[in-house]
């Protein structure tokens, strides 16, 4: 009896971590989604579900959450084929590829807000140095942020150049973990390298390869450092994703109550899509072998 | 055995309270700050700096690049001047200033912080946060009961959301012989809530109209416009007109113009959250501010948004339309890309704050000496929301300048050291920094005295040219005299009625709605706004607007 009272002793301290920095918030949260805390009112009064059914009614978080599903996609899909291509290469191996090990991790070691600055230099319209580039091809300057679709490859840019060493690094780790055997049979039976790649490696992959691309969706659901910094959303709304929306309706205008609402269905709906998309790529994985 | 149940019972137990008490409202915030008393105030020491002394910036203990190249300033005869301040005995005592970070008000709180603190004995921390954590760190701070901080810098727009937390600022400091006794009753107001001062003015502001002189008082770009238009080429008067030029002008290559710069015809505010909002007021506010109706610029009597007004309609449309006539990149501009665009050359027009006034005529400006002045133009027609009809104004031209919101600092009710808080802020605003402050662009300090508005300081102190002064002077004290101005929206949720502009007029500048369709949403957005905050609470806080706006 001792023994048990002593183990769970043990484990107090944990259970207490989990509850100040987990339970409690997240109970915080769902109680301040129920009450009218905002710019004039600071009390943890009962609206019941007010904010919910406002939330359900306001086109533009909807609007922003099929943006983000739109961003998420589109760069989680670029950084894994640029991840998977330079990871191969460094895999099979090339003149200085340590060199450029180490030189394709930089952009993860920078910090995203202050990179998001360096690119909105970069691709500022009037002094900018794409513009200035292009200038010298003969090519009009581009409206990088004025215009929708020009400001969405901007963001696209940006968050491609920063992630994808991240997915190199994971898809790099798993390439090395491969088992030798598989080729080795390959090689002796005379299979073409894209055959090889196809029946063996793609497959052999697919475990990492859906850890990183979740880990990464994970990621790319809280974009923010580059909307802010490059676009502020616009356009207009055009780049405008969630995290942005709960920021200056929650932050900057002090609705906290309806922010908090916003964010418990962000973190509702990121579960969901999350443990969906786990299942999918699971079946997915299986026929190939895996 | 009885531990382990005690501890199975706690488990049960404090989730359960816990839960009970979120779901109950037991964990409530304190919405009002108790007054936590002056402080010990200071105890009297004999003079460290002698009467009437020259005051040399440059020998100062904090003493950044842009005071060392001050001029001496002879120290005031006022009750915070720098000789009254050195009999002020502050030592072992402190206070705390949340500001911007430098340089924009962050250096003058640091430098003139640093001096009293010399002077004094007592400690001036200064917190720096970015400019847009101010608001709502003061609104958590507040809102929970508490302030870390004795002095706050603030903006005046603010008012109603913080009015309640800040104190009032004795009669002592804004007549007799007190720093701000010379401020011009235009400005006094804004800083006042129900007649009661809560702000300590260190700062003023207005958006007025600036243009080049080498377009509009050149005859070549007057026979231009002349051959392009049929009309006589002369400052706008209307919007209308500054459309024409802007479109007419862009592409134009003025004599004076910077070599390498191409020329556009307007920089403006654009980007949405980068007070974009302040630009669309100054573009709507001759047609829908209607000298002839008192109930109201924002609201109606009954306080039905009027956001979507024909009036607003058509300012919008103006501003939409002069998108073809910004600078590469004109569409993404905040505040500070404005200052630069126009400073740099980019355009004939620009029309917000001071800060592009001040950088086209700094010596190091390429286009220094090709700037001039002018109230902010009009509008031919005025809507008026009583009729619901369109009225022909007198003369021709409905006026109606915006008198933005700038700069202040306030002290918190919850503050434990007001009066050393006090004796801060009026050293900060006395005669000898108000004046070395306004010869320093970048310290966001701008006019608001009646010794501020005299050509000689501008042209002799800073080497300004006459006629260009003038203008700038002019267009203040017609703004100070004018009987139809549009202020801020000075209500509890200033930043969500502003926020919800922001959102449509940035929609409709991109194409994605048209100004009506935007305008329709923000004011669908400001009815819901108003059922959240209160419709009687905003209603009570606009009839401060109400007063400022029919007086």
């Amino acid at each position: 009896m001792t023994s048990k009272f002593y183990k769970r002793l043990f484990l107090l301290p944990g259970l207490l971590l989990l509850i100040a920095i987990i339970i409690f918030p997240l109970l915080f949260t769902i109680r301040v989604s129920m009450a009218n805390w905002n710019v004039s009112h600071s009390g943890l009064d009962w609206a019941g579900g007010a904010n919910w059914a406002r939330m359900f009614h306001d086109v533009n978080f909807w609007s922003s959450l099929f943006r983000l599903f739109y961003f998420s996609f589109i760069t989680t899909t670029l950084q894994y084929i640029l991840g998977f291509t330079a990871a191969m290469y460094a895999w099979k191996g090339f003149a200085s590829r340590r060199f450029f090990r180490v030189l394709w991790l930089v952009p993860l070691m920078t910090t995203p807000s202050v990179m998001a600055i360096v690119w909105r230099s970069i691709f500022r319209e009037d002094i900018g140095a794409a513009n200035g580039l292009l200038s010298k091809i003969g090519i009009d300057p581009i409206a990088w942020s004025t215009q929708i679709f020009p400001a969405t490859v901007t963001i696209t840019i940006a968050e491609v150049w920063q992630w994808t060493p991240f997915m190199f690094l994971i898809l790099l780790a798993g390439l090395l973990s491969l088992p030798k055997e598989q080729f080795l049979s390959a090689e002796i039976d005379g299979a073409t390298p894209w055959r090889t790649f196809w029946s063996i490696t793609f497959p052999l992959m697919a475990p990492i390869s859906i850890g990183a691309i979740i880990i990464r969706l994970i990621e790319a659901s809280k974009i923010f450092d580059s909307i802010f910094n490059l676009t502020s959303a616009g356009p207009g709304n055009s780049t405008e994703t969630p995290a942005y929306y709960l920021y200056t309706r929650g932050l900057r205008e002090f609705q906290i109550s309806y922010g908090a609402t916003m964010g418990l269905m962000y973190l509702i709906l990121a579960i969901l899509t999350l443990t969906i998309l786990g299942q999918i790529f699971a079946r997915v994985s299986k026929p190939r072998g895996i | 055995m009885q531990k382990a149940k005690k501890l199975r019972a706690l488990a049960v137990v404090v989730p359960t309270v816990l839960i009970a008490s979120l779901l109950s409202g037991t964990f409530t915030t304190g919405a009002t700050a108790a007054d936590s008393g002056m402080g010990p105030g200071p105890k009297k020491k004999a003079a460290t700096f002698a009467v009437g002394s020259l005051i040399d910036y440059t020998k100062q203990p904090y003493t950044p690049k842009a005071y060392a190249s001050a001029a001496k300033v002879k120290d005031g005869t006022q009750d915070c001047s720098y000789h009254n301040t050195s009999m002020k005995d502050y030592s072992g005592q402190k206070i705390t200033v949340l500001a911007p970070p430098p340089p924009n008000m962050g250096e003058p709180m640091e430098q003139h912080g640093a001096m009293f603190a010399k002077l004094t004995g007592g400690k001036v921390i200064v917190q720096h946060v970015p400019v847009g954590d101010l608001y709502p760190k003061q609104q958590t701070a507040f809102q929970t009961g508490v302030s870390p901080w004795d002095v706050v810098v603030n903006f005046s727009n603010w008012i109603g959301d913080f009015q309640q937390y800040y104190y009032d600022i004795p009669t002592k400091y804004t007549s007799g012989n007190g720093e701000l006794a010379s401020m011009l009753p235009l400005y006094k107001g804004i800083y006042s809530w129900n007649g009661k001062t809560k702000f300590f003015g260190i700062d003023a502001d207005r958006h007025f109209l600036k243009y080049r002189t080498d377009v509009i008082e050149d005859p070549a770009a007057a026979a231009f416009y002349k051959d392009k238009t049929g009309k006589t080429l002369e400052v706008p008067k209307t919007w209308a007109e500054y459309n024409l030029m802007a479109s007419t002008f862009n592409g134009y290559k003025p004599k004076g113009q910077p070599a390498g710069t191409a020329f556009a015809g307007s920089s403006e505010i654009t980007k949405r959250d980068d007070l974009m909002s302040t630009a669309f007021i100054n573009r709507v506010a001759p047609y829908a501010k209607n000298p002839n109706v008192k109930t109201g610029f924002w609201f109606d009597k009954n306080m039905v948004p009027q956001v979507n007004n024909p009036g607003f309609v058509q300012g919008l449309t103006d501003f939409v339309a002069s998108a073809k006539y910004w600078p590469q990149g004109g569409g993404n501009f905040g505040l500070s890309d404005e200052i630069t665009s126009y400073g740099r050359g980019d355009s004939l027009f620009s029309y917000t704050w001071d800060d592009a006034w001040s950088q086209s005529n700094q010596s190091d400006s390429p286009i220094v000496g090709k700037v001039k002045a002018a109230p902010n133009p009009g509008a031919e027609k005025v809507w008026n929301s009583e009729t619901k009809k369109w009225d022909t104004p007198a003369g021709g031209v409905n006026r109606a300048p915006y008198i933005a919101w700038g700069w202040s600092s306030s002290i918190p009710v919850a503050s434990k050291n007001k009066q050393m808080a006090l004796d801060f802020l009026c050293f900060f605003a006395n005669k000898a920094n108000h004046a070395i402050d306004l010869t320093i662009g970048r310290t966001g300090v701008n006019p608001s005295r009646t010794e501020d508005f005299t050509t000689d300081f501008w042209v002799k102190g800073l080497g300004w040219s006459t006629e260009a002064t003038q203008s700038w002077i002019d267009t203040m004290n017609n703004y100070s005299t004018a009987k139809n101005r549009v202020f801020d929206l000075r209500v509890p949720g200033n930043g969500q009625f502003m926020g919800a502009i922001a959102d449509g007029v940035a929609l409709a500048l991109a194409g994605q709605k048209t100004p009506q369709a935007a305008l329709d949403e923000v004011a669908a957005k400001w009815v819901e706004i108003l059922n959240t905050i209160g419709k009687d609470k905003v209603k009570a806080a606009y009839q401060n607007v109400l007063k400022l706006e029919n007086s």
